[in-house]
This record gives structure tokens, sequence and C-alpha cells, in this order.
């Protein structure tokens, strides 16, 4: 039985594994003690579930326990890492290097550190979403302290070369930070053979709860410190301070070693089902593939229907919850930034929906969100002055059109 | 964002979606948006030799709001003169389909067509185009 709207926005959120749920109860009730209570059994065991957390999150990244700091989410290991490599290594210069589809966390906390007196440079990627690795070396400086790219993209699920990164990275002396919000759990990731100094990654993005987070922070060659971002207890080696959330992290720790076991079952599971989806919908005429098809996590697919208007295309599309590439702000639509680095022009961008499957999703949900989306799109094009045109052969560059 | 029930009706249900012969004489056409600012509406009436417009149909590139004007405007242009449709009033779409005020762009625009549509048929008709005073842009 479908239960409709079908939940195809797992890049936004996950929903919670029942078996994360069950790990995190008891946490929240019998054993509610602070984590940082020394002296009784209620802070002991706390402190004995987040080490074992600890440990399970290192087996899936391939780090020591002692290099995670947990943290609010990814959004707070964005800013920690950012803001604190910057303030730590202020000494050693005053340069970051990005890219323009990065997350807001990221681009916004740069614009942040711009108002510091920071220099911040923005790589551009090519039409696949990856970035040159040329231009990346390029750009670096003498002042340069921090490459923060990120692993895998929230949008078009597209994977940079984050080996080749750190070996640039290496090779000057420079700290290597990655935003894998989207890339941990879901495939492999190794900080050791990836060469990543900083890693952010969330646990609602894998099956875990809401509100946590972790920042991987290097402890051996080099030793990476960062300055906290908060004042207080000195909790989380001095980087980190405020009471642990202890269920949050006993589910964090859960989720990955859910995703370190399932790993392969899911990826082959949900990979085929995402081709299916993919190349059903590429079926239809004038449809894209937005990003690489390569280089991409295997659970994202992000399509442009040509000739549908986003918003009116999202109301057709009402029994999926899925994303647009515009962003209704206000009176006006913003068309998605990271399509629009992408080189996609904003009608394409607008018309842009993505599918975010996850280990829950079923084959019967994918045949219905194929169906539903033909019949959006022809639906749509049976409407669009465009779409006749288009069949018609006008050249729609060639028409005056009235801006408004 | 929440959609009224009107909207969604005529979104649903479209009235009058189609295409008229731009070629005849008493059929007018206006073509009006641009795809960049997402939305684009074609709206056409066929007039009989009374002046009344006898038939209209539309093709909207649009979100639900845009389409939801054009087709309620087409309902109200079928069986009006040629001038009661010039009095047709953007906000009295607003009012119908419940369009928030970010959506009020949609309605200028359904008045727009309309007017564009009566002109090009004046046009073809040997009659001047009418100063379409108070354009709201």
């Amino acid at each position: 039985m479908l239960t409709l709207p079908i939940y195809l926005d797992n890049n936004a959120t996950t929903p919670l594994d029942p078996r994360v749920l069950d790990a995190m109860l008891p946490y929240m009730t019998k054993m509610f003690g602070n984590a940082a209570s020394r002296n009784h059994a209620f802070g002991w065991q706390a402190e004995e579930a987040v080490d074992y957390a600890r440990d399970q999150i290192a087996a899936l990244i391939n780090c020591s326990p002692k290099e995670i700091i947990f943290t609010s989410g990814a959004t707070e290991s964005d800013n920690l890492a950012i803001k604190g490599v910057f303030e730590m290594y202020a000494s050693k210069g005053n340069h970051i290097i990005t890219a323009t589809t990065e997350h807001k966390a990221v681009l916004d906390t740069c614009k942040h550190i711009e108002k510091q007196g920071g220099k911040v440079t923005y790589l551009q990627v090519d039409s696949e979403g990856l970035i040159d690795l040329q231009q990346l070396e390029d750009a670096i400086t003498d002042k340069t302290i921090l490459i923060s790219l990120m692993y895998a993209n929230n949008e078009v699920g597209v994977i940079q070369p984050v080996r080749e990164i750190s070996r640039i990275a290496k090779k000057h002396g420079i700290l290597f930070f990655t935003d894998a919000t989207q890339a941990v759990g879901k495939i492999p990731v190794d900080v050791e053979s990836d060469g990543i100094d900083l890693m952010a990654f969330s646990a609602h993005k894998m099956y875990g709860p809401k509100g946590v987070g972790a920042l991987y922070v290097r402890r051996k060659n080099p030793r990476v410190k960062v300055t906290a971002q908060m004042d207080g207890g000195g909790h989380e080696r001095g980087m980190r301070s405020g009471t642990l959330n202890v269920p949050g992290i006993v589910g964090l720790g859960k989720a990955c070693e859910l995703a370190r076991q399932d790993m392969a079952s899911d990826t082959a599971r949900i990979s085929a089902m995402r081709d299916r989806l993919e190349k059903e919908l590429l079926t239809i005429e004038e449809s894209y593939v937005n990003g690489s098809r390569e280089h991409r996590l295997p659970h994202v697919s992000n399509i442009s229907f040509k000739y549908v208007e986003g918003e009116g295309l999202m109301m057709g599309v009402k029994d999926l919850a899925v994303s647009s590439g515009s962003a209704c702000t206000s009176a006006s639509l913003e068309p998605s930034y990271v399509l629009k680095a992408l080189g996609l022009s904003d009608d394409l961008a607008h018309s842009s929906l993505r599918f975010g499957l996850s280990r829950f999703t079923t084959d019967e949900e994918i045949d219905f969100a194929i169906n539903h989306v033909k019949e959006a799109v022809a639906k749509l094009r049976d409407m669009s002055p465009l779409w006749e045109m288009f069949k018609e052969g006008i050249d729609l560059n060639s028409i005056e059109w009235a801006e408004h | 964002m929440a959609y009224s029930d009107k909207v969604i009706d005529h979104y649903s249900n479209p009235r009058n979606v189609g295409t008229l012969d731009k070629a005849k004489a008493n059929v007018g056409t206006g073509l009006v948006g641009a795809p960049e600012c997402g939305d684009v509406m074609r709206l056409q009436i066929e007039v009989d030799e009374n002046q009344i417009i006898t038939d209209a149909k539309f093709k909207t590139f649009g979100c639900g709001s845009a389409i939801a004007s054009s087709s309620l405007a087409t309902e109200w242009l079928k069986g009006k003169s040629v001038d009661e449709a010039m009095t047709i009033d953007n906000m009295a779409i607003v009012e119908e389909l419940a369009l928030p005020p970010v959506k009020i762009h949609c309605s200028v625009l359904a008045e727009d067509a309309i007017k564009s549509a009566i002109n090009d048929y004046r046009v073809k008709n040997g009659l001047p185009a009418l100063e379409l005073a108070g354009s709201h842009h």
C-alpha cells in the first residue's frame, strides 16, 4: 500500500531508522546522566555511551575516537571548522579557498570571514559541477591556510575529487576541510586515505536524529586545532563547550554503525532504483540530468524538464515530496545558485527536480513517482505556449519577450 | 505556499486550454510575459460579427496562479463583447482566485494578455490599437 505523498527528499533529511531510535530511547529516560558528571553512576553511564558512539563513528570514517568533536549538526561543524581554523592559524595567513557550489553554511561562514578581514577565493565549477584542480592549485598563495571543499553536493550529488584535492593541500602545507554531510554514511569516506584534516557531518542525513553532528579534527600528521566558537565548560577537548546531547550522540553512533554494516547492500538497491527512475524520466523529451553522472552519490538524481515552469511542476507533482531548483523567496523565484554555477539558464534551473532516495524507498514508490512526473510534465506541456512553439520549430530566442 | 481551492481547481481542470487559428481575421492573439521571468501567457479570442467573443483559448507557462488566472480569464471572456472585455480588471481576478500579494503579477499578466489579444484583433480589422493606459508596470 502506497502512502502519499511519497518522500523523495532524502538530501534534505532522512527518517530516523527504528533501530537508531531503539538505541536512543533509554538515554532519554532511565540513563539521563550528564556525561561530564564524574562522581556518580549516571554520569559514568552517559560517558560510556558517548565513548561507544565515538568508536562507532570512528570505525565508519577510519579515524581515532579522540578526533571526533560532537556538535549540533553540520552547520555548526562548518562554522567551527572555518572560523576556528581562521582564528587559530591567523599568524600563518588569512586566505581560504572554497567553491561557488558549497552549502550556504560554508559560503555564509566565508562571507563572515571576509568581513573579519580574511580573503576568500570562490572556485568556479564546470558544467558537471566539478572543480578544476589546476585552478585550485593556482589559487594558492603564501597566505592560504585552508581549502574548504565539499565531499558531495547537496543539490546534484556530485562528488569532488577529494583525494586529489588533499594531495594538493598537503603539498602546500595547507589544511583541508570538507563538508561531507551528504557523503558520510552513503559512500565510503576514509579520512586517512582521503587525506582529510577536518570534516563536518550530521546524523539526520543518515537515518539518525536531528540536532546532532560532528566535526572530525585530525590529531596526527598534522595535529590540527580549532579555536572554540562558544565559551563554557571546555567540553570536547576545549573545542566545543556545552553539555553533550547524549541520546543524539548515541543515535549518531548507531546510525554510523548501521551505515557501515549496510552500506554495500543499501547502495546496490538504492542506486538500482535511482537508475531506473532516471532512465524512465529521461525518456521524457527535452529532459536533462544536472551534474556529473559518473562522479555522483548513488541515491540522488537532479533532472530538468524544459518548457515547464518549476512552481507549476511542483504543484503538478503534489504527491511527491521533492525539492525544486527554485527557491521561492518572497515575490520572485530565485533559481538555484548551484544549478546556475553549472551553467544552467534560469529557465532550466527553475524546471528542475531533485530526487533523493533512501534505504526506505520502495520499488512501488519509484513506479508511482515515474508515472506521476511523466503525467505532470505532459499536462503542463500541453498547457505551455513555449512547448507548442518548440514543437513548431520556433526559436524562442528569436522572440522579443516583453520583460515584466 | 498554500493555494486557494479555486486556484487548485483551475490548475487541476483548466478551462479552454488550446489554440485558435491565429491567421484568421476574427482571431486576436496576445502573448505576454517572458520565459526567464517564469511566466508566459498566450490568450486568444474569436470574435463574431456582432463584436461578441464566441471562443477563448489559452496556453500558459507558469505557476499554478498564472495558469488559474488565464483559465479564469478565458471563462470570463466568452460571451462578452469586445468592449466589455476591455474592462476586465486584474483585481477582479485577484479577488475571485484569492491570490496572495506575491501572485498579483499573475493577474496583471492575465489582464495584459486580454488587452493584447483585443488589440491584435482590432489592428487586424483596421481599428487603431487602444492605448493600454494604467499599465501596472
